[in-house]
């Protein structure tokens, strides 16, 4: 019996033009168990967003996705034909979207929008339909369930529709929920609100999800694993505590250092020089080693592979096997 | 910082400002309501200082903004610029006076012109206030280009050819050009990266020291908004609840709003599980807000007066004010 119920290996990701082609996605592999919350997170552009799309089938041309396999309950989702993959997205696996405006259709109620999705995959009609409907919307905490039925998105708050994007991904209790961003358009109150919300649904039906965000504080409070990207790949991965508490690759070193901390005294804020590289400049060799304070000439010549870096945690640095160097622990020192 | 030196050194005065925006209706547009966007706000800017303001969306921190750069006008109240009322002056002299006040924008990709190099968006403000020759001017972008950490080679490219981080250095740039004393930053670093955030956060620290600016800058970030100001200002539905020193405001939160506010921010802080308040329900419209204290709907400690009063804003501690029956 397997406990992972999402197994991704080798996957790549590329877009081509006529002129270039680059992966935003370069060979990562990952899986999520079951009832877990993985954590995808990274700057714009690392590629986490590219990740969820091509999970779920919906890279479009010009992008292409291949790789060894994505494995959902032992399906490959790779070279699933068309008509299945419809049949496991929304059902299956389903997706929260960042920003629910553009997500929600405005010419149809949100009764009618989540109620598509039962109607589609679990053939419910009527009154019946509507009384799931109704149903959902009591569990995700939307008041006056009956009324709001009838409602357009545009009468809803941000807050709101938010919750009705998470009623419509819960409708046919997936097995795997992905969030990308599902609160960086919200207030700091509302986003406290709705991250409570997923947590409590997620705990009670013993989905698992993946949570994409940049806000490493989102991250520390929902999640139980963490993935660092960068430049479309994976940098370091192990249980969350431990990847913020003790971070091994020089980029999430230098992104948790940052962070402005709570009552913290210093005028200035550690920062990271430079910028992400364009694909079109990935090197043959690490791509963080143009930012990195630790570039040895080993960086610029090979890629490092993910490398176990404690018990759990795994980095992509050409640093971990000698951890007990004096620079690398003078680091650590620094940016506490 | 020596704050208490510069106590009294007032360079802008907001007093009782208001700024309600019509609803109107029908074919004759009748006024039926009005957004109170801001609703009789006052507070003062020490010299050299940052002032932090905080709230969320529809609390009214961006209108105060154009309120005081004057791209909206105030409904009532005075805004006043080193004792210069700005609400109450002609064309001409609002014209020169503008020049002391300028603003950094959230999005550096909509802020910039797209059709305009980078050399012609730092030159405009001095051909409009006619400043220097043209080779002095020229001189000056390069200057400021190498102040906010660009190669001075770049001032021949458009802003595509820009990233975000880039952008903003630019956006900062232009609101030095024309040396003004004060600076409203309205979500100057939310549309970045947090590298690159904290980049463009200590470049607005060094500046501030260089020219001695005075800053406000608006944020929704509160961990950001503790890094940099000296005092905070947290703003809900168009009115201040809260305005006290940074160190006060952190440690001592007084109002229920700020309270829940910095209890609601996620924090990297894979320790402990913080006790969090958790509010109910959503902002409410500033075309319609509760009755008494606007917050009293998803007040956890909400009592009767609450509903029927208006708490006004006193000090409770020495340079901590806050608007709350709790406290009064």
């Amino acid at each position: 019996m397997n406990s992972n119920i999402l197994e991704v290996k080798n996957l790549k990701t590329t877009f081509s033009s006529r002129k270039a082609s680059f992966n935003a996605v370069d060979g990562i592999s990952f899986h999520v168990a079951k009832g877990e919350t993985l954590g995808i997170v990274g700057e714009s552009g690392c590629g986490k967003s590219v990740t969820s799309l091509s999970i779920m089938g919906l890279v479009k041309p010009p992008g292409k996705v291949s790789g060894d396999q994505i494995d959902f309950n032992g399906v490959n989702l790779l070279n699933l034909p068309k008509r299945e993959m419809r049949n496991l997205r929304g059902n299956k696996i389903s997706m929260i979207f960042q920003e629910p405006m553009t997500s929600l259709n405005p010419v149809y109620s949100v009764g009618e929008q989540i109620g598509e999705t039962l109607k589609i995959h679990k053939k419910l009609k009527g009154e019946e339909r509507k009384r799931k409907v109704v149903d959902l919307l009591k569990q995700v905490g939307i008041p006056r369930a009956d009324e709001i039925y009838d409602n357009y998105p545009h009468q809803l708050s941000g807050g709101m529709r938010q919750r009705v994007m998470i009623a419509m991904a819960m409708a046919c209790d997936p097995q795997l929920i992905i969030a990308d961003e599902p609160t960086t358009a919200l207030d700091v109150t509302i986003q406290a609100q709705i991250l409570e919300l997923m947590k409590d649904l997620q705990s009670k039906k013993g989905m698992s999800m993946i949570l994409i965000t940049h806000d490493l504080g989102v991250v520390s409070e929902v999640c139980d694993r963490l993935i660092v990207m960068y430049a479309g790949k994976i940098v370091e991965t192990g249980p969350v505590k431990e990847v913020l508490n003790n971070p091994s690759h020089p980029y999430t070193k230098g992104l948790l250092a940052s962070l402005p901390k709570k009552g913290h005294k210093e005028k200035r804020l550690h920062f990271i020089p430079g910028q992400v590289p364009a694909p079109a400049n990935w090197g043959k060799g690490c791509r963080f080693s143009d930012r990195c304070p630790y570039t040895m000439s080993q960086c610029e010549t090979s890629l490092p592979p993910l490398m176990k870096a404690g018990e759990a945690q795994e980095s992509a640095c050409w640093l971990i096997p000698d951890e007990e160097g004096s620079t690398h622990n003078g680091f650590i020192e620094a940016t506490r | 910082m020596a704050l208490s030196k510069l106590q009294d050194d007032y360079i802008l005065e907001v007093q009782n400002v208001k700024k309600y925006f019509p609803i109107k209706k029908g074919i004759f547009s009748k006024q039926v309501g009005a957004v109170k966007a801001v609703d009789n706000v006052s507070f003062q800017l020490r010299r050299g200082e940052t002032l932090g303001v905080v709230g969320e969306s529809g609390c009214g921190k961006s209108t105060m903004a154009r309120l005081i750069i004057q791209l909206l006008k105030a409904t009532e109240g005075r805004i006043k610029l080193e004792g210069k009322d700005l609400t109450a002056i002609s064309k001409e002299e609002l014209r020169a006076t503008r020049r002391d006040i300028q603003m950094v924008f959230q999005d550096p990709y909509a802020s910039l012109n797209p059709r305009w190099t980078v050399e012609k968006t730092l030159l405009e403000p001095m051909k409009v206030y006619n400043i220097g020759t043209k080779s002095e001017r020229k001189e000056k972008v390069a200057d400021l280009l190498n102040k906010v950490g660009l190669d001075p080679s770049y001032a021949k490219r458009h802003p595509h050819e820009f990233s975000g981080g880039q952008r903003q250095r630019i956006g900062i740039a232009r609101a030095l050009v024309l040396n003004p004393k004060v600076i409203i930053a309205d979500e100057p670093v939310s549309a970045l990266d947090i590298s690159v955030q904290a980049q463009v956060i200590n470049l607005m620290q060094d500046l501030q020291e260089q020219y001695n600016l005075t800053y406000m800058f608006i944020t929704h970030d509160l961990s950001v908004c503790e890094h940099i100001s000296d005092r905070v200002a947290v703003m809900y539905l168009g009115k201040i609840v809260e305005l006290a020193s940074k160190d006060q405001l952190f440690s001592n939160p007084l109002h229920p709003y700020t309270l829940a506010l910095i209890s609601a921010a996620p924090e990297v802080n894979a320790g402990h599980k913080r006790e969090r308040i958790i509010l109910k329900g959503d902002v409410p419209s500033p075309a319609n807000p509760p009755s008494g204290c606007a917050f009293h709907t998803r007040c956890p400690s909400c009592m009767e007066i609450c509903k029927a009063e208006t708490p006004a804003l006193t000090e409770k501690e020495p340079g901590q004010f806050v608007a709350c029956h709790l406290y009064q």
